[in-house]
């Protein structure tokens, strides 16, 4: 039965995810839409269950139990629309990140064009390139034809060819994966996307459309050598992902019903979410949002408008973990541990959660651990999500990160922890934002949701996301500073709507805070000592108005790049001390 | 609250699926007897593939060449068979490179597979056969005690149980092992070196099970040519109480390791299973359950990973753990007396 999403109605929206199944009720409160509330079940992508709509009902279950609303029948079937009596909702939309990652084979021509449009589309869904194949590759066709067998794809994304362009090598390469494709058992054919020549489009459809069980064409990456244009591309391979997981895990179809066959993946509708937000952000600024899960670790960052997204699931929380000792040193996820804890428990550790990722921490060290990869991860994911942030991003210093306004951050791990000093914490180590900014939490991960919903109806994001259903952190100062550990670097004075004033002069390597408690404003005055920054420029000072939240104003002038002591024991002490700063 | 069972049972029926990677054909009939080394399907498969590209060789259109090409799909060629022969005087005959068979011809070329490997599926556990899949295999059923475990190394086979674990945290050391353990499956506790894996495939043993395997011995454990199935996960976490006992009291009996990798999503995961003869069949175990008071519990998570417990009461709504976190969580009795506060998401059922 599927539900149109229409304005002014009630939306049931539900996110699988690997770990964790959650169901959200917006609705229309007082002529604006509110988030009411949130019911969440584990997931039962996974054996024995194998079934993600178990994991949907006993969420949806949840949900009802804490608004007292039905929203299934007695067959757990949705009751759509809203009947007579209250029961049901008007539309339903869903996303997905629950199941393996996918294989993928990804095929362009020129290495420096469109495969790397081709990879850097595939770095916006749930995919890990096998095998890539270009003009450079000095395999005989036979030999790739073997190599495609070897990749065992779940996806093909083809590329290449300007529009009008070069066809023939394109064609070729396009035989081989053919034959690849017939040579493989027809439950095993991988879905193909066509991003390429639009003039091949038809000798494409010809060549392939009865070797694999989902054929999508989109406009091309590159449409010419200069253009890169992945959006048109990433939507349908959105839709690509889909309709593997349809095929793959028992449930999706029926999820994907209720939603009129458009479930889309969680890491692009948050995408989705952060591109409207930078469209209604101007040109100022650039907006991030982070998400941190058990399937991936999702950066999206928005420059007026366009959408820089990465997904990446080596850096997830869950069955890659043990994979991340191939991107980091056990040192590198050590030194953000503020208890004295064995490299040997950690490494045990990665191995342990990669078998139960659904569980959670039962004792401090074990959380410890947990927030010290958090950290890693997070840092890495945007370490490599910033080789694709475009060039006009402003930048206060190279090598450090670009300006957002405002950082937006969610995933379990960010949205679960204790307290909000430590979600943080963990952002401003792992991120290491400059300027002033302000974070922002999706402690009920609903960024996706409203990205899913934006589908058809825009009006219900802008109104929940002005809502109050996130929970704002507070404004962030960050110093940049070469001044040495203990000099005063910032005078700070914030002055309160009621004239009050609070001041503080912070020394390198401390944070403090100024409180500002959430839903008020007031008026910051920054004056850099020692040729400091923070964001203005080098000793410039800055006088802006900021937005309160459950920290205040926080300022980091422990320097940007973060540098920590080598000394184990000095570093464990320096952590603990920036700990207590925030509230433990 | 769902929660997955893991089972450590002693006395059970268990079907399994026994399956070819690629489609092949199956020779164990329905309702045959089988022990664990009896061939139950085989399947060759081709590891590459050579395209002939016989219009290019031949320098004409591919649809000319496609009326010269003298194989036909499925047809076997020898090194040098004639694939196509050009006309007029002085013209080419292409011939195939290799062995193989032709898997394709058309727009001007032939495919032929070659370098043919043959697989060949073993029953892995003695049981009657209760099903055909055609093409891939069978379902196998048979009775006996099943203990899962959480990581193997591929690698299957069966022999006589032989105990050194002296307790559920007992090291097996390299020192430990000698000829009279050859082709015995040995219940060991932990194993800190290499060497000790090293020395087990020296004897040969003919399998190790493992309370739990440290992250560095992977790559070793990966290379033998025995199974070697961890019970308890990584590190260094003793045998789970359950397992132990029921491995202990049946040493010097057949067992059948199973040492398949984990999946999540298939739901494969290692196991010993011993087969015992029955006069009536016990029922299948359940893979889900609901947590209930007066359960039998499995720790998943720290502290106390691995643990055995009784589920002894379930807290309404949210509880504080020692984390800071808020979660639904219950009281779990360890078998020490110790009574300790578990979230609910951390637990299994055993059963």
């Amino acid at each position: 039965m599927p539900v149109s999403l229409l304005e002014d109605s009630s939306l049931l929206a539900v996110n699988v995810g690997a770990s964790s199944t959650r169901a959200v009720l917006f609705d229309v409160v007082e002529g604006q839409y509110r988030f009411i509330a949130s019911g969440q079940a584990p997931s039962t992508a996974e054996a024995p269950y194998k079934d993600v709509t178990l994991g949907v009902y006993q969420a949806i279950e949840n949900l009802q139990r804490i608004t007292g609303k039905t929203l299934l029948d007695q067959n757990s079937q949705l009751i759509a629309p809203v009947q007579n009596d209250g029961t049901g909702v008007d539309a339903f939309a869903a996303t997905l990140s629950a199941g393996p990652t996918l294989r993928a084979v990804v095929v362009g021509l020129l290495s420096e064009v469109s495969l790397q449009s081709a990879q850097r589309l595939a770095e916006t869904a749930y995919l890990q390139v096998i095998e890539t194949f270009g003009l450079n590759d000095t395999r005989k066709p036979d030999e790739q034809i073997d190599a495609v067998l070897r990749a065992r794809p779940d996806v093909i994304i083809l590329t290449g060819g300007t529009d009008g362009g070069a066809s023939r090598s394109v064609q070729k390469i396009i035989e081989s994966i053919g034959l690849a494709c017939y040579l493989m058992p027809e439950e095993k054919r991988p879905a193909i996307l066509f991003a390429g020549n639009r003039s091949l489009a038809d000798s494409v459809k010809g060549s392939l459309g009865k070797l694999t069980p989902s054929l999508h064409f989109s406009p091309n990456v590159r449409p010419s050598l200069d253009t890169e244009d992945l959006g048109p591309a990433s939507r349908e391979l959105a839709q690509v992902l889909s309709d593997v997981r349809k095929r793959q895990m028992p449930g999706v179809d029926q999820l994907a019903a209720w939603t009129g066959g458009r479930i889309l993946p969680t890491a692009y509708a948050e995408g989705r979410i952060i591109r409207l937000l930078s469209q209604m952000n101007g040109a100022n600024r650039g907006i991030l949002g982070v998400d941190i899960g058990t399937t991936a670790a999702v950066v999206a960052a928005g420059f007026n408008g366009k959408l820089t997204l990465g997904v990446y699931p080596q850096f997830g929380l869950g069955e890659n973990l043990p994979g991340l000792l191939g991107y980091a040193e056990l040192e590198d996820i050590m030194r953000w541990l503020p208890l004295d804890i064995a490299p040997s428990v950690v490494r045990d550790y990665l191995y342990q959660r990669s078998l139960y990722p659904g569980t959670i921490p039962a004792t401090k060290e074990d959380h410890a651990i947990g927030h010290a990869i958090t950290r890693q991860v997070l840092y890495l994911a945007l370490r490599e999500a910033r080789r694709s942030f475009p060039s006009e991003a402003r930048l206060v210093k190279k090598d450090l990160m670009p300006l957002f306004e405002p950082i937006l951050a969610g995933g379990g791990a960010l949205s679960d922890a204790p307290t909000p000093g430590q979600s943080l914490l963990l952002l401003l180590d792992a991120l290491q934002p400059v300027g002033i900014t302000s974070i922002i939490i999706d402690q009920n991960n609903l960024l996706p949701l409203l990205g899913a919903a934006a589908e058809s109806n825009q009006l219900l994001p802008v109104q929940v996301l002005e809502s109050g259903a996130f929970l704002s952190l507070g404004t962030i100062v960050s110093v940049i500073s070469s001044a040495s550990y203990g000099q005063p670097v910032l005078r700070a004075r914030l002055t309160y709507e009621d004239g009050t004033e609070a001041r503080a002069e912070v020394k390198f390597g401390g944070l403090e805070i100024l409180p500002l408690a959430m839903g008020q404003t007031a008026r910051l005055s920054l004056q850099p000592l020692q040729r400091s920054d923070v964001g203005n420029g080098s000793g410039r000072n800055a006088a802006v108005q900021v937005a309160g939240g459950v920290m205040g104003v926080v300022i980091d002038a422990r320097g940007r790049p973060l540098t920590l002591p080598d000394d184990a024991v000095r570093r464990r002490e320096l952590l603990k001390k920036w700990l207590w700063s925030v509230g433990g | 609250m769902l929660a997955p069972v893991n089972h450590i049972l002693p006395l059970t029926t268990i079907e399994r699926e026994r399956v070819l990677p690629v489609s092949g054909n199956v020779i164990a009939k329905l309702n045959q007897n089988v022990s664990s080394t009896d061939l139950i399907a085989e399947a060759t498969w081709s590891r590459e593939h050579l395209l002939i590209d016989v219009a290019r060789a031949l320098g004409i259109s591919a649809n000319a060449a496609d009326r010269l090409i003298r194989v036909k799909v499925k047809e076997k060629v020898s090194e040098g068979t004639e694939i196509a022969v050009g006309k007029g005087m002085g013209s080419r005959t292409i011939r195939a490179p290799r062995e193989g068979r032709v898997v394709a011809v058309g727009a001007g070329q032939v495919l032929i597979e070659t370098g043919d490997a043959s697989i060949q599926l073993r029953a892995g556990i003695p049981g009657t056969i209760v099903h055909i899949i055609p093409n891939r295999g069978a379902r196998i059923r048979t009775v006996g005690s099943l203990i899962q475990g959480t990581w193997g190394n591929g690698r299957i086979e069966t022999g006589l149980l032989f105990n050194l674990a002296e307790g559920p945290a007992d090291v097996l050391t390299a020192s430990r092992l000698d000829v009279s353990l050859r082709g015995a499956i040995i219940l060991a506790g932990l194993i800190r070196d290499a060497e000790t894996l090293r020395t087990a495939a020296e004897l040969p043993v003919r399998g190790l099970i493992l309370s739990s395997i440290s992250p560095g011995l992977l790559p070793t454990a990966q290379q033998m040519r025995f199974p070697i199935l961890a019970i308890d996960g990584f590190g260094q976490i003793p045998m789970n109480s359950a397992a132990y006992k029921l491995l202990t009291t049946n040493a010097k009996r057949d067992v059948t390791i199973n040492a398949e990798a984990f999946n999540r999503y298939t739901g494969a995961r290692p196991e010993i299973i011993i087969p015992l003869p029955v006069s009536q069949e016990p029922p299948l175990p359940t893979d889900v359950s609901t947590l209930e008071t007066g359960q039998t519990v499995r720790l998943r998570r720290a502290p106390h990973t691995g643990e055995i417990g009784t589920l002894v009461k379930l807290h309404p709504g949210l509880s504080s753990l020692p984390s800071g976190l808020r979660a639904p969580a219950g009281d779990v009795k360890l078998e020490n007396g110790e009574q300790i506060l578990v979230p609910l998401v951390n637990l299994e059922i055993v059963g």
